[in-house]
């Protein structure tokens, strides 16, 4: 397989209180065309911060060092991509290997903590999902520069706050398919109700005039990904988009994030502070701690051979279903 | 003799206009230095016990039953002197504590309140409950948004243990740690549950957790309890259809996968 795009030498420092904070300490790491690749950690450890700068969406404030190298087809980065055909085709996952081969797109977004690459933001911010109006995409310079909600699309953990609260929900999927896709509005309605029975929200045509806070939390969340698959986007990112629903909700969304991605073809990237969780969808796993990539490898070499200290204490903490209780029945039971 | 009989609580609210039973016939016993926990899905009523064992929320019908006293009857000082007996510790301490307070200040308060020590008692009493969770005594002068997550969910046990309870309501207390900070705090509890014989009414969603530390769960589903028993018996083999989807959907660490 080869690369989509290829992090080299990232980082990215904060400024808090006056204080510079750094978040990632120089991650180089390709993530392959049509994998599914987990970046797991705890608090603090920076997976946030790389999907953020994987999708320029890094706050202004935030000192960029190394390089994000995309590598996607001509046809991307600019008009409709393969997903404007009226429905799903099983031939949709050949995208991830047709991607490959062409370096089309190489780009720079700074340098040694140079600040002059970062620019405002460009254009719109695109669709609902894709955060608040103080975030600025980084302007990337040279040829195919991929555009958020179009060739990215991104699943927050808290779709309350991603969707916006005074637009019905078919409207909030719709203009993200307009914008990217070049289509009038009842066409990109008409995208939006196959979007919404992809999910799998029962009664879709209701659910196109409904409002958020009319959904279950988990209704959102499908309503959240069929935003960010909207425009047929290469890549989906997903930041611990199931860690505020409860179990057995996030079961539904991980299995749902599954079909969809395979239906499509993307590439994966799955944030998660859940090592057990990431296991069940991933290819690969990247462990970050403290800003750093302490351990990348296959998902079974994690788990059964993992090499690194951190990751072995991850996995030693985790309170699986068939690991031996804490508590001490003998010397706590009355 | 139990610390804690519930029977037949219920509980109902009005979502869009009409009733809906948050809490729906639910009994249960729990007996000193006992963890019973209750798992669901979000909305099964895990909560909303919670609370109306606090007694922060009325029940419409059903019993109450601490340390062998009508709980639901009790008001004024009674009441109060009882609650010194039933100690919650949240999710979120951040959310249940003032951010511009020290870690000081929150210990100092229920040690004044429940008249537990003289004024120039308390700091020896704050420093012995700093100490008793882990935490270094030095930590009293900073502010509790200052701290770590951990921290300031041993400052939040600090506090819950401060007027000597016997049973301790934990919601979802450790469900937003980091793992490994997660199993430390367990340790924790476990360590004064065996010390102190607290028993705790222990919420959560996750079943690793719950199979990590108590000794029987009640499972519920939409307000009723849909099963019960000991905890590891039920997570290995539920009976109900809710109890089947949750040790289902719980993700499971597969070794010598391909």
């Amino acid at each position: 397989m080869t690369a989509l795009l290829s992090i080299s030498d990232l980082s990215v420092r904060y400024r808090r209180d006056g204080v510079e904070v750094p978040a990632l300490k120089g991650i180089s790491l390709d993530v392959l065309a049509g994998e599914r690749l987990a970046i797991i950690g705890e608090s603090g450890s920076g997976k946030s911060t790389l999907a953020l700068a994987v999708a320029g969406l890094l706050a202004r404030g935030a000192k960029i060092g190394g390089r994000v190298d995309w590598f996607l087809p001509a046809s991307a980065g600019a008009k409709a991509p393969l997903s404007v055909l009226p429905d799903i085709s099983p031939s949709r996952g050949e995208i991830g290997s047709s991607a490959a081969g062409s370096l089309l797109a190489t780009s720079k977004i700074g340098e040694g903590g140079d600040r002059q690459l970062i620019s405002p933001l460009e254009g719109e911010m695109s669709g609902r999902t894709e955060g608040g109006a103080t975030e600025r995409l980084l302007l990337m310079p040279g040829g195919n520069t991929p555009r958020l909600g179009g060739d990215i699309g991104f699943v927050f953990q808290d779709p309350s706050s991603s969707l916006d609260p005074v637009m019905p929900v078919g409207k909030q999927i719709a203009e993200v398919a307009r914008t990217h896709l070049n289509l009038s509005w009842p066409q990109a309605y008409a995208k939006a109700a196959t979007l919404l029975e992809r999910v799998r929200l029962p009664d879709p045509d209701t659910a196109l005039r409904a409002y958020p806070h009319q959904l279950s939390g988990g209704q959102k969340q499908r309503v959240a990904v069929a935003a960010a698959i909207a425009a047929g986007p290469k890549l989906l990112i997903a930041d611990e988009a199931t860690s505020a629903l409860d179990t057995i909700v996030q079961a539904e969304i991980v299995s749902l994030i599954r079909r969809l991605v395979s239906e499509d073809g993307m590439t994966m990237l799955f944030i998660s502070h859940d090592i057990a969780l990431a296991a069940t969808l991933a290819d690969r796993i990247a462990v970050l701690r403290h800003g750093e990539l302490v351990e990348f490898g296959e998902t079974g070499q994690i788990l059964n051979a993992p090499r690194h200290a951190y990751t072995r204490s991850l996995l030693a903490a985790h309170l699986g279903l068939e690991a031996e209780p804490l508590l001490d029945r003998q010397g706590a039971s009355a | 003799m139990s610390m804690l009989a519930v029977s037949s609580l219920a509980k109902r609210y009005h979502r869009g206009g009409k009733p809906f039973a948050a809490v729906d016939d639910v009994s249960f016993e729990i007996g000193p230095a006992e963890t019973l926990a209750l798992a669901g899905p979000s909305g099964s009523g895990k909560s909303t016990i919670a609370r109306l064992v606090l007694r922060l929320t009325e029940p419409d019908a059903g019993r109450i039953a601490f340390e062998g006293a009508d709980f639901l009857a009790l008001s004024g000082a009674a009441l109060r002197a009882r609650r010194a007996r039933l100690q919650m510790v949240f999710q979120d301490p951040l959310a249940a504590f003032n951010p511009r307070a020290t870690v000081a200040r929150v210990l100092d308060d229920p040690l004044r309140i429940h008249n537990i020590a003289s004024r120039a008692e308390r700091p020896r009493r704050i420093a012995a409950l700093l100490e008793r969770v882990g935490l270094d005594a030095n930590l009293a002068t900073r502010a509790v948004h200052e701290i770590s997550g951990g921290q300031r969910q041993r400052v939040a046990i600090a506090r819950a243990i401060a007027t000597q309870p016997s049973l301790i309501v934990l919601d979802e207390a450790v469900s937003a740690l980091d793992v490994s900070v997660r199993g430390q705090i367990l340790e924790l509890l476990l360590d004064l549950q065996r010390q102190e014989r607290i028993a705790y009414l222990f919420i959560s969603h996750d079943l690793g957790v719950i199979r990590a530390v108590a000794h029987r769960v009640i499972i519920l589903d939409a307000g009723r309890i849909a099963e019960s028993g000991d905890a590891r018996a039920v997570i290995a083999d539920p009976q109900s259809a809710i109890g089947k989807a949750l040790v289902a959907a719980t993700p499971r660490l597969t070794r010598n996968r391909p």
